[in-house]
């Protein structure tokens, strides 16, 4: 079975469904959103990540209409749409209360937007069924939202703001109020009704393993700038600062002056007294210029003996371990006194930890391991 | 279990009997025989007989539901107006001016809310009755009314309201279609307190009231300066009555149907799969 790889951002002749343009949005003094681009394509499910505080609610409610641009231009299929009402818009929003109305069944919920058009009663009723069978709701169509568990008010306010089929849902923290197990099952369910129904999704989370597994792109925001939007893939293994590379994931931070060494490849002095690291990157570097080496700690091996491969090898001391069941996560302190976390998995069962607290150890990666950053 | 002291047996008998003494009193001399209200002689309900065929007091009696009827359903929507756009109408001019003037009525003593109504009344040269009654409880007790709705509305979760537009209502219809129905309690409670209010009005009506329109306070108190009559207890016995049978359905209700949303919430949890 062949699939062609869904990347209409790669694609130039693909025309964005959603379009910011240079948009700016003030609350007084405040800077909530500064001067952002962005395309967001149909059939995406697209991530909005950050910290709170960093313009990502902001942005949705823009697209839904609830707040307007001070400055720029916001398109949806190519119509500005800046200064439409929200009840005028193709956009619908699940929210992060969910906002169900507690005086109305599930039934009556999610035919709550349908009946606000002109359309025929059979009609409705026939879409609300569709949208309770989608969500699995069909036994509590008669409940009122007290009477039913928080995933099941989940789905419902799912099932209300799918029911009118917009070209653009937003969901704000949609998975925030539910407990993590559920949650995890919650997120495949979502990919699953966006799948099926086709509807672009605009997801807003601080949680970024949610952003990663439910998003076909993630965009990372701080301070109402987007820092960086790509693939979960490429947000995590390529980033292209620091800070998203700290944001995403956990990571080893290397401070250091990088050297050109021919093909690509670069070394980087980090200490004084020791061999400096050897680290490819695609980015130019000129000689003598102050660089992060960023490497994730599953990247880094951690043994007894001195790796005989590997390009990079530093030897420090045992200061922690974290065992976290299916990982093991050592904090390793070098001569120069920084702290190196290495992850290792535990792949095999009542195995006897060959290293332990204050041992000697060394730790090594190769040179495409990491990824050397300029700020 | 705690013992009951004679120290809290004592205080509890005494505040009740502070607070109901004067109406049981009342109330039991509502059923004396003698005409003489202060000497008991005997059993009797006749006093209840010659209320019912007492016209001035069913007139005056009609007179106060009308007023009170028309006045609290005014003041309920002029009052859960007021609170809305207090509430959510945002920072607009003179938004602290205007709720701080919405709650001087609630502290303004009554002898110059009436006053100032019945100058403005002649000054305008509207005939004083059952009309101008009306106009001065709503005034009175629309800031009663928008205390108990805005304080709904503070705890009200905007984003339903949000909800409402995203899925095409327009403002008003979200207004009609689910804030109004999730406040509803509230707005009723208002009614109730300004019915109550216009109710037992005496100091505002009596300054308001013109000479066809006599409400049952007034009544009451005018026919008091001639004498209490045990008509008079017999009156009052009926509306203390009315009053405790709405105080107690109305908690009865309220209770149920808190017992009822725990239950449901259960059976929801214990369904949650």
């Amino acid at each position: 079975m062949s699939q062609k790889v869904f990347a209409p951002w790669d694609d130039p002749n693909e025309k964005p469904l959603i379009r910011f343009e240079n948009v700016t949005k003030k609350f007084g003094d405040f800077t909530a959103i500064d001067d952002l681009t962005l395309n967001i394509y149909e059939r995406e499910f697209f991530a909005l990540l950050g910290p709170s505080g960093c313009g990502k609610t902001t942005m949705m409610r823009m697209l839904a209409g609830f707040e307007n641009p001070t400055s720029g231009k916001m398109e949806l299929s190519g119509k500005n749409i800046a200064g439409i009402p929200p009840n005028k818009r193709a956009v619908n929003m699940m929210f992060q209360s969910y906002a169900l109305f507690p005086h109305l069944s599930v039934w009556e919920n999610i035919a709550f937007g349908l009946k606000r058009g002109n359309m025929d009663k059979r009609d409705i009723a026939a879409r609300v069924e569709e949208m309770l069978k989608l969500t699995r709701l069909t036994k509590f169509a008669g409940r009122k939202p007290h009477q039913i568990s928080g995933g099941q008010r989940q789905r419902v306010a799912l099932a209300r703001s799918l029911a009118k089929a917009p070209k653009l849902l937003l969901l704000d923290e949609p998975l925030g109020a539910l407990d993590k197990k559920l949650r995890q099952d919650t997120q495949f369910e979502l990919m699953d009704i966006q799948e099926s129904t086709g509807t672009t999704f605009v997801i807003v989370t601080h949680d970024q393993e949610e952003a990663m597994t439910v998003a076909s792109r993630v965009a990372v925001m701080d301070e109402g700038r987007i820092i960086q939007v790509a693939t979960p893939d490429g947000i995590y293994e390529a980033p292209n600062s620091v800070y998203v590379a700290d944001f995403i994931g956990d990571v080893n931070i290397i401070e250091g002056t990088v050297k050109p060494a021919g093909d690509g490849m670069y070394s980087l002095a980090w200490a004084e007294n020791e061999p400096p690291f050897l680290a490819s990157s695609d980015l130019p570097f000129s000689d003598g210029q102050k660089a992060h080496l960023a490497i994730r700690p599953e990247k880094i091996a951690i043994t007894t003996e001195k790796p005989e491969e590997a390009k990079n090898a530093v030897q420090g001391s045992v200061l922690d371990i974290a065992y976290l069941g299916n990982l093991s996560t050592y904090h390793v302190q070098l001569a120069g006194g920084q702290i190196i976390k290495a992850q290792t998995a535990n792949t095999r069962r009542l195995s006897r930890r060959s290293i332990t607290w204050e041992d000697k150890v060394w730790i090594s990666w190769n040179a495409t391991a990491g990824v050397l950053l300029e700020q | 279990m705690r013992r009951t002291s004679w120290f809290n047996v004592t205080s509890l008998t005494l505040g009740f009997a502070f607070l109901y003494l004067p109406m049981v009193l009342l109330v039991i001399y509502s059923f004396n025989s003698s005409k003489l209200v202060t000497v008991w002689a005997g059993f009797s309900t006749k006093w209840y007989g010659e209320l019912v065929q007492n016209e001035a007091f069913l007139d005056a009696a009609l007179v106060t539901l009308e007023v009170a009827v028309a006045s609290s359903t005014l003041a309920t929507i002029l009052g859960t107006m007021a609170a809305y756009v207090l509430v959510r109408g945002g920072r607009f001019l003179g938004r602290t001016l205007f709720s701080g003037m919405i709650y001087a009525p609630l502290v303004m003593p009554e002898v110059i809310t009436g006053l100032s109504l019945l100058l403005l009344f002649i000054g305008i040269g509207l005939d004083r009755g059952v009309l101008t009654i009306v106009l001065a409880h709503t005034t009175f007790s629309m800031c009663y009314v928008s205390v108990v709705v805005s304080s709904r509305l503070v705890s009200f979760d905007r984003s339903l309201e949000e909800a409402a537009l995203d899925l095409g209502c327009s403002a008003f219809d979200a207004f009609r279609l689910v804030t109004l129905p999730i406040i509803a309690p509230a707005v009723i409670s208002g009614w109730l307190l300004a019915f109550t209010l216009s109710l037992d009005d005496l100091v505002i009506a009596s300054f308001t009231t013109g000479p066809s329109s006599t409400t049952l306070p007034i009544k009451i108190w005018s026919a008091v300066r001639l004498g209490v009559s045990p008509e008079i207890n017999a009156l009052s016995t009926i509306m203390i009555g009315i009053v405790t049978v709405g105080v107690i359905s109305a908690s009865l209700i309220s209770k149920r149907n808190a017992v009822k949303a725990q239950q449901d919430m259960q059976a929801a949890e214990r369904g949650a799969t």
